[in-house]
């Protein structure tokens, strides 16, 4: 099958390849650049737990073609801490967010996403906007409340800058 | 060891988890992570068919297209299988399960061919290149008539379904059904089915396998609960002798008893890996897996008390039947049994029979799936129980209260053999209660009844208990468990005082490093921080009976501690050695041993460890080193109870069920880190809210899965579940030194029979009995629709 050359920035580095039209997304990430802190959870693109920011809003990197990616940047798990943990990271941490782990990547940029839209999200609002992430371990309320956490940190981190 | 217990700061702390960092920046190790130099992929091709003959394969094609390496089929496997380990019977019929099907497909999914290519997309695209014809068969879906005389067969050479009719018998039913009828009492029946579930760890399962020609060793990593066992089965099955074997559980992305298992394609895995001499991996997909991993439940339940008049049980009977599946999995047969004695529950009977019939269908395997065995038994007796309560015209809760063992009646051996060491039902029935409103609710809900109003208010109270932590080994043999269920440890200090403790549990999600650290922290007076966890490699961590069934922390958890106390009775006599006293004279506290009534004269456990790395003064008949192992085989299981109470709101008009208010009170003795607990309370709930409500594995008539991808089968999300309120009671264990309790199950076992309850509460007053799971708004509304025809039709004869 012929090849396609894209150049995508990933977590801050460029990476320049050639990759099948009809490859996805996660599976570049994984195969082709060993970027393997993505999981895939399905597929049928219900699950979330591919999810990662493209061009800062986040997407399932399940339900997107590599081709469709070329000159754009992508932000995984592995790239959202900045030196430090970014807020929802600590947050998930701090607020027993995750057990298994398998679907924090996504969660925590879907959470990422919906505080960028919404800052200050309600319980509801939490639950509504993860709907496309599915965890099996945690029942869903420690996430929501280390979202809510998160939320509060943020806005201070916000309000110090 | 009680000084050490005393002293203890970290057991019962919130401490945040060391699991977390690599978890939450993504440097983790799932399976699918693995990529290794010269790495194959194999793909599965997979039956279209629920049951057909096999005529002819034919891989020609496939073997020529870009990429493939090898194809192999049943004929190439012949003689590999799955073994079952729990023979139930000694006339249980136990098909051969092979890991590739030769001449027959008995379920949608069962493997046909494996193709092994230079990458997963090659691999997948050769199944399209594998030519199979099929000549279909009956399909054998429904239990019942698999049952029936001349039903068509899953299995035709065993010319019948049943897999086996298990029994257990506690005091003289017939005797207290008779009591029951001679006294004015009841004897009261129900059916109530529990349908079958998908477990969806949110990890597919995936295997890598390396293979190493000189040595003909083997290093499998798989997304499994149980490495050791998985490594034991791995050498019976293939022969591949167990000390060339290394198992590897890496990061495993939870499990709740899917990944309790001998899978066909970690078998596969193995041999095609030696046979070609490259590493070799398979990853499934969420749809896959929907029929290639085991799925749970699955039973009809008849259950029938006897009671007197006022309502105090005298008898319980239970039949099941039971689905098998197509083939049994390592311990499919077993898992109903597990419920066996649990049907009691909390309340005392005089006489008890439980009957079991096993049935094989061409639908998946059915196995462990959280719970395994309990959460049906919990479910029956809980729905009954209210059911009960409501023919009696009482509270449930005054109906349970009035059965119940109490608390000063502990231990108190149960009518099925039992010994619950410790349990106080009053109290986190006292708790739950207050924490819903109970009172306050039911109020609402007479209101509510009153006007008339569509959206129905109902209260479903669930008081259970379990039993877990297996356990205790003589137990399992006279259950003719093949396995043990003990489990093991080694804690070393080493030479610059940091710590590895090796667990045999494997940990998944439910936080055991950094349990682990706090019990062996206390134990040895050293710093949280320096203890690194060691598990889930048969290499490092050697022996192990693994995670499942609520037993890594009383049976595992408790070993680390006897393994660390018995490092401070090592230290302790090479201190006293040195500080040139009687070991007796020295306390242990905080990690220094120190010389009774002389100031200064000490010794830290890490300067010890240091001595006993060097070993140039090492009292007469200690060696060096300073490690110390325990394997631990408890003589009892584990039994924690609580009170679960939840408040729905039913919309009579559309169906719909809204939970207003869930309450969970468990006991599981004292705890090592309450927010762990927490965590694994809430997940528990949610799954057992989800079969409450949205989740069913359904095949069609012809055996087709319909309900195949995630689009179909509803994982509720976080929309879909309220808010939980949870709390404890503390009735510590007196079966260990911690006073510990299981907890990785209680939550999904206490939660079904809650919302159920709920939901039938809310509609008992327009004629509503019972609702088959899950309480769907269509199946609500089509419920309370069969229930109005009825008593209409009834007032019309009447009238
Ligand atoms: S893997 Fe992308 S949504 Fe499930
Ligand atoms: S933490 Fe395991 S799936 Fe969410």
């Amino acid at each position: 099958m012929s090849t396609v050359p894209i150049s995508v920035t990933v977590d801050g580095q460029r990476y320049e390849s050639d990759v099948e039209p009809r490859q996805l997304l996660v599976h570049h990430l994984r195969d082709g650049l060993g970027r393997v802190g993505t999981p895939i959870g399905c597929d049928t693109s219900n699950c979330g737990a591919c999810t990662v920011l493209l061009d800062g809003k986040s997407v399932k990197s399940c339900a997107v073609l590599a081709v469709q990616t070329d000159g754009r940047s992508v932000t995984t798990v592995q790239g959202l801490a900045n030196g430090t943990w970014h807020p929802v990271q600590q947050a998930f941490h701090a607020e027993h967010g995750l057990q298994c782990g398998y679907c924090t990547p996504g969660m925590m940029l879907a959470a990422v996403d919906l505080l960028t839209e919404n800052p200050n999200p309600t319980e509801a609002e939490i639950r509504d906007g993860l709907e496309g992430n599915l965890c099996r371990c945690t029942g869903y309320q420690n996430i929501v409340k280390a979202v809510q956490a998160a939320a509060v940190a943020m806005q201070a981190e916000g309000a110090a800058r | 060891m009680t000084e050490t217990l005393e002293s203890s700061k970290l057991v019962g702390q919130p401490l945040k988890r060391k699991e977390d960092a690599r978890l939450v920046t993504g440097e983790t190790n799932w399976t699918d992570n693995i990529q290794l130099p010269g790495m194959l992929y194999m793909a599965i091709l997979r039956s279209p068919m629920a049951h057909a003959k096999i005529d002819r394969i034919d891989t020609s094609r496939a073997a020529q297209m870009p990429g493939v390496v090898a194809v192999y089929t049943g004929a190439d496997l012949a003689g590999l299988g799955i073994p079952c380990v729990w023979p139930v019977t000694d006339d249980m019929v136990g098909p051969t399960f092979p890991v590739l099907a030769a001449d027959e497909v008995r379920f949608a999914g069962d493997a046909v061919a494996a193709v092994v290519a230079d990458s997963r997309y090659r691999a997948s695209d050769a199944l399209e290149g594998i030519e199979v014809d099929y000549s279909p068969l009956p399909a054998v879906i429904d239990m019942t008539a698999a049952l029936a005389d001349g039903a068509d067969l899953v299995h035709s050479d065993k010319g019948t379904n049943k897999c086996y009719y298990w029994e257990f018998t506690g005091g003289d039913y017939a005797a207290a059904k008779a009591k029951a009828e001679a006294e004015g009492g009841r004897v009261f029946h129900r059916q109530y089915i529990q349908q079958r579930l998908i477990p969806n760890a949110m990890e597919p399962r995936a295997v890598v396998c390396a293979p190493m020609a000189a040595t003909g060793e083997i290093t499998l990593w798989s997304s499994t609960q149980i490495p050791h066992v998985v490594r034991v089965l791995l050498a019976l099955v293939t022969g591949i002798p167990e000390q060339k074997i290394r198992v590897i559980a890496p990061d495993v992305g939870g499990g709740f008893g899917s990944k309790l298992d001998l899978y066909r394609e970690e078998v596969i895995a193995a041999v095609v890996a030696g046979k070609l001499g490259r590493p070799v991996k398979w990853t499934e997909s969420r749809s896959e897996g929907y029929q290639a991993t085991i799925h749970g439940r699955d039973q009809i339940q008849d259950i029938e008390v006897a009671c007197t008049a006022d309502g105090t049980l005298l008898g319980l009977k239970v039949d099941l039947v039971a689905n098998m599946g197509a083939y049994l999995q390592i311990i499919t047969p077993g898992i109903p049994l597990l419920g066996a004695f649990m049907y009691n529950s909390i309340y005392k009977f005089e006489a008890l029979h439980f009957g079991c019939t096993g049935v094989f269908t061409t639908t998946t395997p059915t196995d462990a799936y959280r719970g395994a065995g309990r959460p049906e038994a919990t479910y029956a007796i809980e729905r009954l129980m209210d059911d009960l309560a409501a023919e009696l015209g009482v509270d449930p809760l005054e109906l349970r209260a009035k059965n119940w063992i109490k608390h000063e009646e502990f231990p108190f051996t149960t009518i099925a053999g039992l010994e619950y060491d410790s349990g106080n039902y009053e109290a986190a029935t006292a708790k739950a209660t207050e924490l819903l409103d109970y009172s306050g609710l039911r109020a609402e809900q007479a209101r509510r009844r009153e006007s008339g109003d569509p959206v129905q208010l109902g209260i479903g109270v669930s008081t259970f208990t379990e039993m877990c932590g297996l356990a205790p080994s003589r137990i399992l043999s006279a259950l003719k468990y093949v396995a043990g269920g003990w489990e093991s440890s080694t804690v070393r200090v080493l030479p610059t005082g940091k710590v590895e403790v090796v667990t045999g549990t494997s940990p998944h999600g439910q936080g055991h490093v950094t349990a682990w650290s706090q019990i062996a922290a206390d134990a040895l007076g050293v710093p949280f921080e320096d203890i690194e966890v060691i598990y889930g490699d048969t290499k490092m961590s050697p022996h192990g009976m693994d995670t499942y069934g609520s037993r890594s922390l009383v049976v595992g958890g408790i070993a680390v501690l006897h393994a660390a106390e018995r490092v401070v009775e090592k230290a302790r006599r090479i201190a006293a050695h040195q500080l040139e006293c009687d070991p007796a004279d020295l306390d242990f506290e905080g990690g220094v041993f120190k010389v009774r009534g002389t100031p200064g004269a000490e010794k830290a456990i890490q300067a010890v460890a240091f001595e006993a790395f060097t070993a140039h003064d090492l009292p007469e008949g200690v060696e060096p080193t300073l490690t110390a192992d325990s394997t631990l085989d408890p003589n009892q299981f584990s039994y924690p109870h609580g009170t679960h109470l939840c408040a729905v709101e039913v919309d009579t008009e559309t169906g719909a069920v809204v939970i207003r208010k869930y309450v969970a009170v468990d006991d599981i003795g004292n705890v090592v880190n309450p927010m762990i607990v927490e965590g694994q309370v809430h997940g528990g709930i949610a799954q057992g809210i989800a079969q409450a409500l949205y989740e069913e594995a359904v095949y069609d008539a012809d055996g087709n899965l319909v309900t195949g991808t995630m689009v179909d089968y509803l994982v509720p999300s976080a929309a879909d579940l309220p808010h939980f309120t949870t709390d404890r009671t503390v009735t510590p264990a007196t079966t260990n030194e911690l006073g510990v309790k299981g907890v990785g199950e209680a939550g999904t076992i206490a939660s079904t029979p809650a919302v159920v309850n709920a939901v039938v509460d809310a509609l008992r007053h327009l004629g509503v009995h019972d609702m088959r799971m899950p309480c769907s708004p269509q199946t609500v509304w089509r419920t309370i629709q069969t229930a109005a025809g009825a008593s209409s039709n009834s007032n019309g004869a009447q009238s």
